[in-house]
């Protein structure tokens, strides 16, 4: 009985090693070697559009919508102490080092990353990845590599429009609306607000998080088991294995930039 | 859609992100290089700075007129040296000009508030590199509260 | 030049621990339609994956055009792959790309001809096919039958050596059937290919193949024209020619008896 649990627990273990060594190979395959421009950038454009562009308009929304909640929450609190006047750092802040790359990469992972595991999935089912590699067309090249960078691209420029929509978003709820004043709004922004330190560092973790994030969509679609079961679960799977990622990952990464 | 579409909306959405990086770069965390104008440098000896930092604002009646640049101790007196960065088209401050670092509210950030003083045939003006005499420094609660309890014990 | 355009010797090949074949060999004859024929789930779409380097197999030696495909590299495995072509049971078509894209693919990885050209190239072959004026469709706009003569039509976009077709027939009506047998057979001789059919459809099969060879139980069990396959003594192999439902082969997957499982229920 307990041998019976050990074994389980020891193929899960191997299971999950060998995922990550599929997955290794897989990313490898990619995007090691030289990239064919002439080829390489009508898909890379093409993907940028289906990844980004078609991400824009619920980036644009939540990060609306998060930036004036931000405000009127901050607002509530900070009034009560008379430091309203800091209303626009606590905004700019929240999002650029936290809200900014993490929620863009929880959207990012439900929106482009399901269709992504989905889409290789089902091209995986209907044997069109086969049928590439006998036409002697390295999948991995031509579906997953553009993908991959497009992902990598895409998504810390989403974030980066995600921080200016949310924090015009706190000026609309803050200023326009609670009537903090304006000039204190984005001056006290101004005087808190580092490029290196708050700006590039958001989008150093909006990086590594794209990164996660593409990479476990495209691996789970790449080995999902080719069935419509096998290919639902591989969806659950992305959007949950790719949250839980950002999540962890979100805090080493807080902890390496700012917690020392 | 055909293929020029796609090529200028995902051109349109890199656009959108030069702006909206832009945007935090110089209007959220200001760089400096958003005026891009020129400035001349001050330089005031404090006792206490107290949670001033470089990049808080100098302000004259409220008006933000330029930021800390840089905060230094003096290596001889062991106290702190703030220079100034004022905009230039705020040239001519008097020498008898005092600075104070001064709280926005009970619990807001520092800044400097510069106080433009008299002006008469004897008195000189400010330029690039002088230093301002008058300066008082930031107040420091814990100081207060014990200077508050010594009053009263007297 | 030999006369033998893909050679298996001793090929072993299994998946986990079950073999699906063992010890197994065949010729494929240049110029000629060669079917393999056998029931449904013996391993024939693997054969055709064995033979197209997707997989590798246990022992035994898969020459095609003088290469031995399990032992190529990379490189020299897409180069082979260049003058075959494999015609996947559902089309394996690219779903984002209409017809007239997909036809074109292979030759827009492949070669740098100018478009102009590629146009020209495409439409012959979709011609051969009688999908012309089908070019400007999606995938999905297609029936069961176009797709296959699509899928087709994107096959022979390079002008293959070997064209591989895993069961061409299957689930198509009568007339997609009769027209899919016409056209293997035509594009076999007009372009001078080498087709292998891999199909249970006995009656398609027979009419179309110069050489069958008839698999099950992990290795050929009979083989010939079609005229000496008819003859074949084996009970095996005339079986499955008329379609009995036991025989030789049995109906049942093997099982416990049924009056034992009847039993345990009413216990
Ligand atoms: N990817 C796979 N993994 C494991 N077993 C497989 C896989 N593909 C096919 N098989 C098994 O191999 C056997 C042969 O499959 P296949 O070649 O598709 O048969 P056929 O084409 O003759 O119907 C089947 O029993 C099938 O269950
Ligand atoms: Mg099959």
């Amino acid at each position: 009985m307990i041998a019976n649990k050990l074994q389980l627990i020891g193929q899960q273990a191997l299971n999950s090693v060998s995922g990550f060594g599929r997955a290794g190979l897989m990313l490898f395959g990619a995007i090691v070697g030289k990239p064919n421009i002439r080829k390489g950038l009508p898909l890379l454009i093409k993907q940028l559009y289906v990844i980004g562009v078609l991400s824009l308009m619920i980036i644009l929304v939540s990060g609306l919508f998060i930036g004036m909640v931000l405000a009127l929450q901050g607002y509530t609190v900070l009034v009560k102490f008379g430091a309203e006047g800091m209303l626009g750092p606590l905004v700019s802040l929240s999002l650029l080092r936290e809200l900014g790359p993490v929620v863009t990469a929880l959207l990012f992972a439900g929106r482009a990353g399901s269709a992504l595991t989905a889409e290789i999935g089902l091209m995986k089912a209907t044997e069109q990845l086969s049928g590439m590699e006998m036409m002697a067309v390295d999948p991995l090249r031509r579906i997953i590599a553009p993908r991959f960078w497009a992902g990598v691209i895409a998504m810390p420029l989403l974030a980066l429009i995600f921080n200016a929509v949310g924090i015009l978003g706190g000026h609309l709820v803050g200023v326009e609306w609670l009537g903090v004043d304006a000039g204190s709004y984005w001056s006290a922004m101004q005087a808190n607000v580092d490029l290196y330190q708050d700006v590039l560092n958001g989008v150093i973790k909006s990086m590594v998080f794209a990164l996660i994030v593409i990479w476990i969509a495209l691996h789970k679609g790449f080995d999902a088991i080719p069935t419509s079961e096998g290919i639902s679960r591989a969806t659950t799977q992305t959007v949950v294995t790719a949250s839980l990622a950002v999540l962890g990952f979100d805090f080493v990464l807080t902890a390496l930039m700012f917690g020392g | 859609m055909t293929a020029r579409k796609i090529e200028i909306l995902v051109g349109a959405f890199i656009v959108l992100s030069c702006a909206a990086f832009l945007m935090l770069a110089l209007k959220v965390a200001n760089t400096g290089f958003s005026g891009s104008s020129q400035t001349y440098t001050l330089y005031a000896k404090f006792d206490n700075i107290g949670g001033l930092k470089v990049r808080s604002p100098i302000k004259v009646g409220g008006v933000t007129v330029g930021r800390v640049s840089s905060i230094e101790l003096d290596r001889v007196s062991y106290t702190p040296v703030v220079a100034l960065e004022i905009n230039a088209e705020y040239s001519n401050f008097p020498e008898t000009s005092s600075v104070a670092i001064l709280t926005s509210g009970l619990l807001g950030e520092q800044y400097v508030g510069l106080l433009p003083g008299f002006v008469d045939d004897t008195v000189l003006m400010l330029a690039n590199g002088d230093t301002i005499e008058d300066t008082r420094s930031a107040i420091v609660l814990e100081e207060l509260i014990g200077q508050f309890l010594f009053n009263r014990g007297n | 030049m030999s006369d033998v355009l893909v050679d298996i010797q001793n090929l072993s090949f299994s998946r986990g621990d079950r073999p699906i074949y063992r010890d197994m060999n065949m010729q494929v004859i240049r110029g000629k339609v060669t079917a393999i024929m056998g029931p449904s789930g013996i391993g024939k779409t693997t054969l055709l994956r064995l033979i197209g380097g997707q997989l590798k197999p246990d022992s035994g030696k898969i020459v095609f055009d003088g290469l031995n495909i399990p032992t190529l590299s990379r490189a020299e495995l897409y180069q082979a792959r260049k003058k075959m072509s494999m015609l996947f049971q559902s089309g394996a078509l690219f779903t984002e790309m209409s017809v007239f894209d997909n036809v074109a693919f292979p030759l827009r990885e492949h070669t740098r001809l100018p478009e102009a050209l590629i146009r020209l190239v495409v439409l012959m072959k979709l011609e051969s096919v009688g999908l012309r004026g089908a070019r400007d469709l999606m995938p999905a706009e297609l029936s069961g039958g176009m797709a296959r003569r699509a899928a087709l039509a994107r096959a022979i976009a390079l002008d293959p050596e070997l064209i591989m077709y895993d069961e061409p027939f299957a689930g198509q009506d009568p007339i997609s059937m009769g027209v899919i047998v016409r056209l293997i057979r035509e594009l076999n001789n007009a372009l001078g290919l080498t087709s292998v059919v891999v199909s249970h459809d006995v009656t398609e099969v027979m009419s179309i193949a110069d050489y069958v060879y008839v698999v099950a139980d992990k290795t050929v069990i009979g083989q010939g024209t079609p005229e000496q396959l008819r003859a074949d003594p084996s009970p095996l192999v005339q079986q499955f020619l008329k379609g009995e439902a036991d025989g030789a082969v049995p109906f049942h997957y093997k099982a416990a008896a049924y009056e034992d499982e009847l039993m345990e229920l009413t216990k």
